[in-house]
Formats: C-alpha cells, structure tokens, sequence
C-alpha cells in the first residue's frame, strides 16, 4: 500500500471554555514517524483521537492524502489506532481479537485466518493465538494490541502512549521493534508520547506540545540543538537557563548578563527578539575543572567562569553538579571515564562555556 | 516470638471452630436433616418414593410447573423493564439518571407481599385502575388475577436486581473496549452484540439468577394474593395442615434447595474468570450521546410510566392505611389514622420485637461476617475456605426450607428447667434471620477487607502494635463503612422476611411487624392495619437504605483516598 500524508489545518477544540487545541496545524509525510510530545494535558492525545475519529474539532480540518476526513465515521477510517491500555477485549482469544477488524470487513473465512496467522508471526505470537488477554504478560498484551490494529492494514498508524504501560527494559526494547516495524511496513504513523527519550529515539520527526500549542516542529536534532523557546529547551532535555537583557545598538545587538557580562549578538539573529530573553545551555556543553588550570585552557572561544560545587549525582555514564556561579546555579555534566576525576561538594572549579554552544530563547 | 505467634493462631482456630459450629447447628446440620428426610424411607434406608408420590399428585405437578413458570416470566419482565433502563442511563446524557437511581431503590424498601394487597386495590378486578376503564372503555385488563399477579408484583418489585447488577457492569466497561472496536471497522448494533453485549453478560447473569431465586423462593406473595398452586405456598401448607411429618414438604424443599443451588451454579459457572471490569485508572467510561427531541420524550414517557408503576404498590399501601372504607372504589370514600392507632395501641410489641430480632440477626452477621473475612483473608487456618463455603450455602437455602429443617431438627428439645420447646423460642426467629443474611453481610465485609491494603496492618505491627491491636485500632476502624453497611443490609433485608417468620413465630406476643403484616391481612376488617404496620415497615426500611447509601457512597470516597496512597 502507498504511504500517505496526513495534515492537519488550524484545528481548534474546547471542552466548555476549556480550550484544548489552539490552532493546530502540521504535515506529516507518507511513511513518516512523527511523534507527539508533550506533558499530559498539552492536548496531544486529543489530537490523535480526533484524527481517528473520536473528537470532533470545532474549526479547521484533517486531510489524509488530500481529502477531508471530518465527516467519516471512525469505524470507516481505515485509521488504525493502539490505545494507550491496550482496550484487548476480555471476552475473546487472541486470535477472535486480531480477526476482529478483518471479519467486520467481511474477509471470507479462509482470508481472515491466513492474516491472521501471518501477523501474530510478525509479532512473534503465534502460539498464544487461543490465548485471553489476561493469560498474556504486559508486553505480549501490547503485541496483541498492536497486531489487531495492524491486521486491517491501516493508512495510518495511531499510537497512543503504547509504552507506558511497560516496565523501563521492556519499554527499550518494544520501541526499537517498533521503529524497525513501522520501517518496514513504511506506514504513516504517529506516536503519543509524554517520554521524550522515547521521541528523540524512535521518531523521524517531532511535534512538541504544551496547553494546545505546539511549540516547536522538527528532526530530535532540531529540537535539541535549536529549542525554539523555553518550553522546548526545557522538556526536550536538561537545560540552563541564564537571564538577560538584549541591547541593541545600530547594525548589533549584545545580551548582557550578570553571569556572562556582555555577549556579542549576531546582527541577523538577534534583530527579531526583544529586550527579554535568556541563554540557553546544555549541562554537558559546559566543560569543569579545577581552578588552579592555566588561563589558556579557557582562552579563546569560551568564557571561563569561577564556581563551587554544591551538590553531586552519580549517574553512571556521566556526572551532574550543580554548582553555583556567583549567584546563578549551573548544572554541568561531566562524562565519567574510569580513573577520571570527580569533585566534591563544596570544591572550587573553573567552569568553561563554548559560546557556539548558547542558543537564545525568548 | 514463636510462641506468640503460635498462641495466636490458636485463638484464631478457637474462633473459626466456634463460627463452624454454629454453622454447622443453624444451617448445615437443619438442612441435611430436610434433605435426608425426603429421602428417608423411615426405616433408615433410603428411597426415592416420596418423589414418585410428589410427581403423582397432579397439584403437586401443577405447583412444580406453575412455580418455574412464574420464575422464568419474572426473570423475563424484570429484564424487560431493566435493560432499557440501564442501556438509558449508562449509553445518554440524560437527566432521568436520578430518576433512574430512584426506580432502581424504591421497590426495595417494601416486601413485595405488602405491595402485594396494594397492587390488588389498584390493579385488581375491581382495583382503581379495572373501574375506571371499565367505566370509560367497558373492559377490563385482568392483571391481578392468579399466576399473572404473582408474576407482575415480582417483576416490579425484583427488576432492580438486575438493573443495579447491569448498570454496574456496563459502567465498568472502558471506553477505549468500544472505540477500538469502532477503530477497526465495528458501530451500531453489530459493536453492541460483539462488545458492549458480552461485557455487560457477567452482570446481566448474576441479577437474573438472584430474580430467579428470589422468585422461586418467595411465599409471602402467592399467599398474600391466595394463589397456593406453587411450591412454596405448597409446602408451607403441607406443613401447617398435614404436620411436620409428611414427606412432601420436604421433597419440595428440597426442590426447591436444588433449583437455587442449580441457578447459584449456573451463574458462577458464566461469571468464572469473567471479571470483565475493564475501566482502568485513567480510563473513562462508554462515551454518552446526546438525546434527540423525540428519543428524549420515549424515553421520559417510559420511565414516567414505570415509576408510576413502581411507585403503585407504596401510593396503594398508604391510601389503604388512612381509608376509612376502600373496596370498589377508584379512591378509598372516607380516611382516618384509625389503623395507626390500632396498630400502635394493639401491637407495638411487634415493632420492638422487628428492632429486636433484625438488629441482633444482624449484629452476629456483621460478628461472623468479619471474622470470617478476617480468616479467610488474612490468616491460614485450616478449613478456612470451608467457613466461607458453609456461610455462602445459605444463599441457596429459602428462608421456608431452614426454618421447616429448624422446627424438625430441635424438635422435643427443651430448655433445661423448662418445658418450652426451644423452637418456640423468639431467638430461633433471629438466628433464621441471622443465618439467611450472612452471605450477604460476608460479602460486604469481605470487600471491606480486601479494601484495607496489608501494608497498612505491616506498618502497625511495624510500629509495636500486635496482631490484636492491629485488628482493633486499623483494621476494624477502615473496615467500619463496610461492616455498617453490612449491618444495615442485614437489618433491613431482615425486617421485612415473611418465609421463616410465619413457619417459626408461635404466638402474637413473639410475632415480629412482617408476620403482624401477613396477619392483619388475612381478614377485610384488619387491612387498615395490616396497610398501617405496612408503612411503618417501608419507613424503618426506608430510613436504613438511606442510611447504607449514606454509608456506601462516604466509603467510596475514602476508597478513593485509598487508591492514591497505593
């Protein structure tokens, strides 16, 4: 089957005087693996269910390939969705819950058996077919879940937190088959999720989302590296935030910060913000030593800064401190080597800051 | 160490041995004795000739057939008034849910053998209802009459069973179950057969096969409308008229034992391992749609005219007790709060022996009820289960059949130092009561039980209480709504018993409200009060429902605290 594209148009839902949805508008290409990522009640999940059909949008439209969905019914979408607690029928087998969908479509017996057959092979279930839902473990349960839904073959894929009802191992390895599954059947499908970890790691592209906006559209590289605001920087990841004002000047600008001191702004970047702004900087982008290195290590491109360490975390393969910078506190990650050093509450380190690595946020 | 533990385990076994052998004396040992004798021979052999007689008395055939027929026509109307109900209140945003609640309650609150005469004033052949249309239209719709009486005060008083037992499984039923159906091509009619359907079957089952019972089981309203061709009404006269010797009142019982274990059988054996409660935390409900104009005036139309109809027997019962003179008539001609007086000058003895009886009944039922629990679920005595089983039987025992195994198993037994025959005694009265209630009262305390998470008990004992204390300062306080509720059930379930009562009530001074009840309206003359002592019964009833709703709906809500802490 094609690929097809999935768009969404200045979509608006409220509850009351609750708004939900505020505008929403994206593409998401043929066989793409786009997620929706968001804390709960950013309305991600109301956005999938009014793409397959349970909501109904006050304004705007949602097209697939093209044409308007609005006025099909759920049940004649040929949108598949997995529900984030699986919704696996008690009453029937495994087997009864994946025919399902293929018997509605009226498939002669034999068909609906061989496909049967074929899908609980793809997912690796083939001998728990007569099966009830609560014989399977968690992970079998999703399985089953998500080839009922595959069974109809889809045009679209809905997933609707899928792992979240796995244990963390678990979790790991059913969304790398995942991924790998949706390569290969190169199906539309997009992912709800609150777990940004499992976004960055499984997704072509992201929509992040907070209180029915979304806030940022792009590549997980886009998004890490190039926050569009704080919300983003934030939830995407571990950030600093350092607080300032912008200055302009004729043909320049310059962020200035207690912190920092003055920083010049590129002239293009920085003509479209106003006066308030912060930079942005990822703990592991800031490089920690102790005070007494020679001045050339932090010459150059980077701003050297005097700390103390107030608090540490272990985490395996890297260190957080939190340190205090005249005032501002930073958290800096170190990658931890065996033998290599670690610091101690309390102690006096150098920080260095790589100016390429400041993004500005509003 | 050790040894306290040891010690305490004894305790527990002292008292699980204690709770068996009353089980064993007022329920198992009476009802083996009824069934052993209906296949006595008298010669102490065994022989099945009294069923072979039983089936060759043609009124005996006749009771046997009319006695599941009525059975499986109630079962069929109160089906027919509850699902609509339910399916309205679970599927529609719509008003009449409290309405709804309030249908779902009322005929509850009076025993239908009291509604029973009322229904007749007003549905009966020469009822309110036959007068005016035979006034208006020159017909009349004979709906009282016989089997059919029987069969529309049953349905109209057990329809709740069922609509209570339905709503809860449809409102289990998550939403995400139907959406995914509609997801993957299902809607209309073929989605409710394949999904909502069968979900909601576990419910539908249990409250159909408790109509069942009940209705089988019922003697109270065949005999209150005089109609005796039944089993029940059967036995209870073979053993007043002929005596507590002849066999075919216990081969009926026995019939009877045997239907109501057949059905207990048959719904568990639907509901095994269809616990299909499917609303997660998170989850929703089955989404509800909005009522057109015309789909909203049915169904209010509809629910106005079962609430009349619910509500007929309680309008009917209270005319009747302020009616000076009421027969072939639409309204009674003159009132009075004569019969108030009569009742409460004549007998109010019997109002204080129905507080007496029913609290004690269900003070022990609440006793039992959490011990067992407390056995059961939290310690490892052996024979446990067997507490539980035995207790749970009682279900399956009318309340005609145990007080006939009473009247025959202490029978010439006295108490010492006297000559009174310990089955004359007013306490058999509330051990009856005591004994046909605990399943239920087990149950109650059992969920409370199971509600109370062990952790907290391991947290007391934790901080230096001991068993003992554990119980008393965390288990029992967190266990309270439940036992209450339990307590209440019991009382008012109690209150309005007629089966055992009339077989075990000797003499007026013993006789408790619902026997004065079947009593006062044996005669013309004594309806007045027998409709008096009626309402007084609903009121008690009524106040003690009121109280367990109160009761019930404040511990969900400390359940749901509950759930948080988990």
């Amino acid at each position: 089957m094609k690929p097809v594209k999935v768009e969404c148009k200045n979509i608006a839902l409220a509850y009351g005087k609750t708004q939900v949805l505020k505008d929403i508008s994206l593409a998401i290409e043929p066989g793409e693996f786009f997620a929706l990522l968001g804390p709960s009640g950013s309305g991600k999940s109301t956005l999938l269910r009014l793409i397959a059909g349970f909501n109904f949008a006050q304004s705007g439209e949602i097209t697939v390939d093209g044409s308007d969905i609005a006025r099909v019914p759920p049940w004649q979408r040929n949108i598949g969705m997995v529900f984030q607690n699986y919704a696996l029928w008690p009453h029937m087998t495994v087997e009864k819950n994946v025919a399902f969908g293929l018997e509605e479509r009226k498939l002669p017996r034999a068909e609906t058996a061989r496909k049967v057959n074929d899908i609980l092979a793809l997912v690796g279930l083939t001998d728990y077919a007569q099966r009830r839902p609560n014989q399977l473990s968690g992970g079998q349960q999703q399985r089953v879940a998500l080839a009922r839904t595959l069974a109809i073959e889809p045009t679209v894929l809905l997933l609707d937190e899928p792992l979240s009802n796995l244990d963390a191992k678990l979790r790991v390895q059913m969304r790398q088959e995942l991924k790998s599954l949706q390569r290969r059947l190169g199906i539309t499908t997009i992912f709800v999720t609150h777990d940004q970890e499992e976004a960055l790691t499984t997704c072509d592209r992201i929509a992040v989302m907070n209180e029915g906006v979304i806030q940022q559209i792009g590549t997980p590289i886009e998004l890490f590296d190039a926050p569009a605001n704080r919300f983003v920087a934030n939830f995407v990841g571990t950030i600093n935030f350092v607080e300032g004002k912008i200055e302009h000047a004729q043909n320049s600008a310059t962020f200035v910060s207690s912190l920092l001191g003055t920083i010049q702004l590129p002239a293009s970047t920085a003509s479209h913000w106003s006066t308030g702004a912060a930079l942005a900087l990822r703990p592991h982008t800031i490089s920690i030593c102790e005070r007494a290195l020679p001045a050339s290590v932090a010459s150059g491109e980077a701003i050297r800064l005097e700390g103390r360490i107030v608090e540490r975390e272990f985490l395996g393969e890297f260190v957080r401190y939190r340190v205090d910078a005249g005032g501002t506190e930073l958290i800096v990650d170190q990658s931890h080597l065996p033998d290599g050093e670690i610091f101690t509450a309390g102690q006096n380190v150098t920080l260095g800051i790589a100016k390429n690595a400041l993004r500005l946020v509003s | 160490m050790n040894n306290s533990a040891r010690q305490f385990s004894i305790l527990q076994a002292l008292v699980a041995l204690s709770i068996a052998l009353f089980l064993l004396t007022f329920l198992i040992v009476p009802v083996i004795n009824v069934i052993y004798i209906a296949f006595s021979d008298g010669n102490g052999g065994l022989t099945l000739s009294h069923f072979g007689a039983f089936f060759g008395i043609s009124l005996m055939q006749e009771s046997f057939v009319n006695s599941l027929i009525v059975a499986l026509a109630s079962v069929f109307f109160a089906s027919m008034i509850a699902l609509p109900l339910a399916y309205l209140t679970i599927r529609f945003e719509f008003r009449g849910a409290l309405l709804i609640q309030t249908l779902g309650v009322l005929p509850l609150i009076m025993p239908p053998f009291v509604g029973a005469v009322a229904m007749q004033l007003i549905f009966g052949r020469s009822g309110s209802v036959n007068l005016l249309l035979n006034d208006w239209f020159g017909f009349s719709i004979p709906l009282m009459e016989g089997l059919t009486g029987v069969v529309f005060v049953e349905s109209l008083h057990y329809f709740p069973f069922i609509l209570l037992n339905l709503t809860v499984a449809l409102n289990n039923i998550d939403s995400a179950m139907e959406e995914s159906a509609q997801n993957l091509g299902a809607h209309g009619l073929r989605l409710f057969r394949r999904i909502v359907f069968p979900l909601a079957m576990p419910g539908y089952v249990a409250g159909a096969s408790l109509v069942f019972i009940k209705v089988f089981d019922d003697l109270g309203t065949p005999l209150v409308l005089n109609v005796t061709n039944m089993l029940a009404p059967q036995a209870y006269l073979r053993i007043t008229s002929v005596g507590l010797e002849d066999p075919i009142g216990y081969v009926i019982s026995v019939i009877m034992v045997g239907f109501s274990l057949f059905a207990l059988w048959l719904s568990a054996r639907v509901l095994k391992g269809k616990d299909y409660s499917t609303t997660q935390r998170g989850g929703s409900s089955l989404s509800r749609r909005r009522l057109s104009a015309w789909q909203s005036t049915l169904a209010y139309g509809w629910i106005a005219m079962l609430l009349l109809l619910v509500l007929s027997p309680h309008i009917g019962i209270v005319l009747l007790s302020l009616s000076k003179v009421w027969s072939f008539s639409v309204l009674p001609d003159a009132y009075t709060l004569e019969h108030y007086k009569t009742v409460l000058v004549d007998s109010p003895r019997m109002i204080v022996n129905t507080l007496l009886y029913c609290g004690l009944a269900a003070l022990l039922d609440v006793i039992l009820g959490t011990a067992i629990a407390y056995l059961i679920l939290r310690t490892k005595v052996p024979g446990r289960e067997a507490l539980d089983f035995m207790a749970s039987t009682a279900l399956a025992i009318p309340g005609i059949v145990l007080a006939i195994g009473y009247l025959r198993t202490f029978k010439g037994i006295t108490l010492p130092g006297s000559d009174d025959p310990v089955t004359t005694l007013w306490i058999m009265i509330a051990i009856a009561y005591a004994v046909r209630r605990l399943p239920y009262a087990l149950r109650s305390c059992m969920a409370a039980l199971q509600q109370v998470s062990v952790s907290l008990e391991e947290a007391a004992e934790n901080l230096g209480a001991t068993k003992a204390r554990t119980i008393q300062r965390v288990v029992v306080p967190l266990m309270a709504g439940g036992i209450l509720a339990g307590f209440v059930t019991s009382f008012i379930t109690a209150a309005v018993e007629l089966s055992a009562t009339i077989m075990l009530a000797t003499t007026q001074s013993d006789a408790p409200m619902s026997y004065g009840i079947y009593l006062y309206m044996q005669s013309i003359a004594g309806r007045g009060p027998g409709a008096a002592l009626g309402v007084l019964a609903v009121v008690i009833v009524a106040l003690g429902t009121y109280f367990s709703h109160r009761i019930i709906s404040s511990r969900a809500s400390q359940t749901g605290v509950h759930a948080r802490l988990e």
